[in-house]
């Protein structure tokens, strides 16, 4: 009797293993473990575990194809070895001229969004009108609701995960926290202050 | 050199310069995505164009260009200096380094942003619509063939015919009663109204009185009547007595 042609060392987790494949493989936005596990209908410990036989095996170095955790979920992507092909065959658009003013609204999005634009252009100092449409047209943000959840109130944003995957991140977590950078003002103070002094005076 | 007519090509607009202050002023162009450098050295260069200083352009501008600024710093500092003037100098100076310091964190964390961009540059993934989901199955209720024929059965019974009663009042052309009483004067030179009009319903009675006062206007009848509600009697002209002609001469159409 003919049997069929084995590739892969038998494990318990190999059928797993095959159909989360096929489905990251037809998913085009990264699957959360949740999705994985309904999809396969079967058990999520276990859908775990064969992610991370999968991630091993196609590990960034093994294969043209690397599986990672990005944006809350699990997803193919090229591996940086053949970035260069890749850019030859396709661009990343939605990187492409994201000018300072559109990385300093996507920062302040990320770190208090949801926000509204007049929040934006109140620690920006310039209107954040365009900056936000230009972000929204990228998939890097996206309407989150509105202000005080009234009709009339001003749009809120937040980012999209497709703002996690092109930054690289597993979630917003990933990003360093906020008093960690340095915005100390201390000389800036001063003279603000001394300023004060003399109008007081 | 017409200040008004300065033509701009900015980012935000392109025409006229009064096209630009009227749309601003309106509301319809957003004075915040207005650079206003590139309107004061738009205005330069065609000052440099010529020879002699135009100092009437020069006036003209400096007010116009200040007013446009001063309603842009008022557009993007609004709230703020409404709440900053509230303060006490040194209150002001805590929250506006507040500010420069929240500002200069966002700037710095788009900076960690935009390396993590430069490095992340060879991350190549898939881009695309998010799949059709499966559509979930509905669930109907078990349904008995009878019932919906019951159903098309109501819908295709004809419907009770619609009342036309209050449509039924005609009115009968004048011209037949003219013609009507003009063929009975043919025969009978005096003739009783009312009895003419036996049997005719209101609306036709009404046309035939109509029809009357026609023919006494046109001069060809004579009408006369012994009291109120007496009968009506009606004569050719000429043929009625002398006496009735001299008791009703104020009574025609008109004067009806």
């Amino acid at each position: 009797m003919e049997r069929p042609l084995r590739l892969v060392t038998a494990n318990p987790l190999d059928q797993l293993a095959r159909t989360l494949e096929a489905l990251l493989v037809v998913a085009s936005a990264p699957l959360p473990v949740e999705e994985l596990t309904a999809a396969a209908d079967d058990d999520r410990e276990r859908v775990e575990l064969a992610l991370g036989l999968l991630a091993e095996r196609y590990h960034e170095g093994r294969s043209g194809i690397v599986l990672e955790s990005v944006a809350g979920g699990w997803a193919f992507r090229a591996s940086r070895d053949a970035a260069e092909a890749c850019g030859r065959l396709f661009e990343r658009p939605v990187q492409r001229g994201l000018s300072q003013a559109a990385l300093e609204t996507v920062a302040i999005v990320a770190y208090l969004g949801p926000c509204t634009r007049p929040e934006i252009a109140r620690i920006r100092g310039v209107a954040a009108d365009s900056a936000v449409a230009g972000l929204v047209e990228r998939g890097l943000i996206t309407e989150a609701g509105r202000e005080d959840g009234a009709a009339g109130g001003a749009v809120k944003y937040k980012t999209t995960p497709m703002f996690e995957r092109v930054f690289g991140l597993e979630s917003l977590s990933q990003l360093p926290r906020l008093d960690d950078l340095p915005g100390e003002v201390d000389d800036l103070r001063e003279r603000l202050h001394a300023v004060a002094e003399q109008r007081s005076a | 050199m017409i200040v008004r007519e300065l033509d701009l090509d900015l980012d935000a607009f392109e025409g006229p310069f009064d096209l630009l202050l009227t749309l601003v002023l309106k509301e319809e162009v957003d004075l915040a995505d207005v650079d206003v450098a590139g309107i004061v050295v738009r205005f330069l260069e065609r000052l440099a164009e010529r020879e002699a200083l135009d100092l009437d352009a020069c006036g003209e501008f400096l007010v116009l260009v200040a007013a446009l600024l001063e309603l842009k710093a008022r557009g993007l500092f609004e709230d703020e200096s409404a709440e900053l003037s509230e303060l006490e100098p040194e209150e002001a100076a805590e929250e506006l380094a507040r500010r420069l310091a929240e500002y200069r964190r966002m700037k710095e964390a788009a900076g960690w942003l935009a390396e993590r961009l430069s490095s992340e540059r060879d991350r190549f993934f898939r881009v695309g619509p998010a799949p059709f989901a499966p559509q979930p199955e509905r669930r109907l209720a078990p349904q008995d063939p009878e019932s919906l024929a019951n159903v098309v059965r109501l819908l295709a019974a004809e419907p009770p015919a619609v009342s036309l009663a209050h449509m039924e009042l005609r009115f009968p052309p004048v011209a037949q009663f003219l013609e009507r009483f003009r063929a009975l004067l043919a025969r009978r030179s005096v003739f009783d109204f009312d009895a003419e009009l036996e049997g005719l319903s209101r609306a036709e009675q009404a046309i035939a009185f109509l029809a009357l006062l026609d023919l006494r206007r046109s001069d060809e009848i004579r009408i006369s009547q012994a009291a109120p509600f007496a009968p009506i009697r009606v004569s050719k002209v000429g043929q009625e007595s002398a006496a009735v002609n001299e008791r009703t001469p104020a009574w025609n159409v008109r004067s009806a």
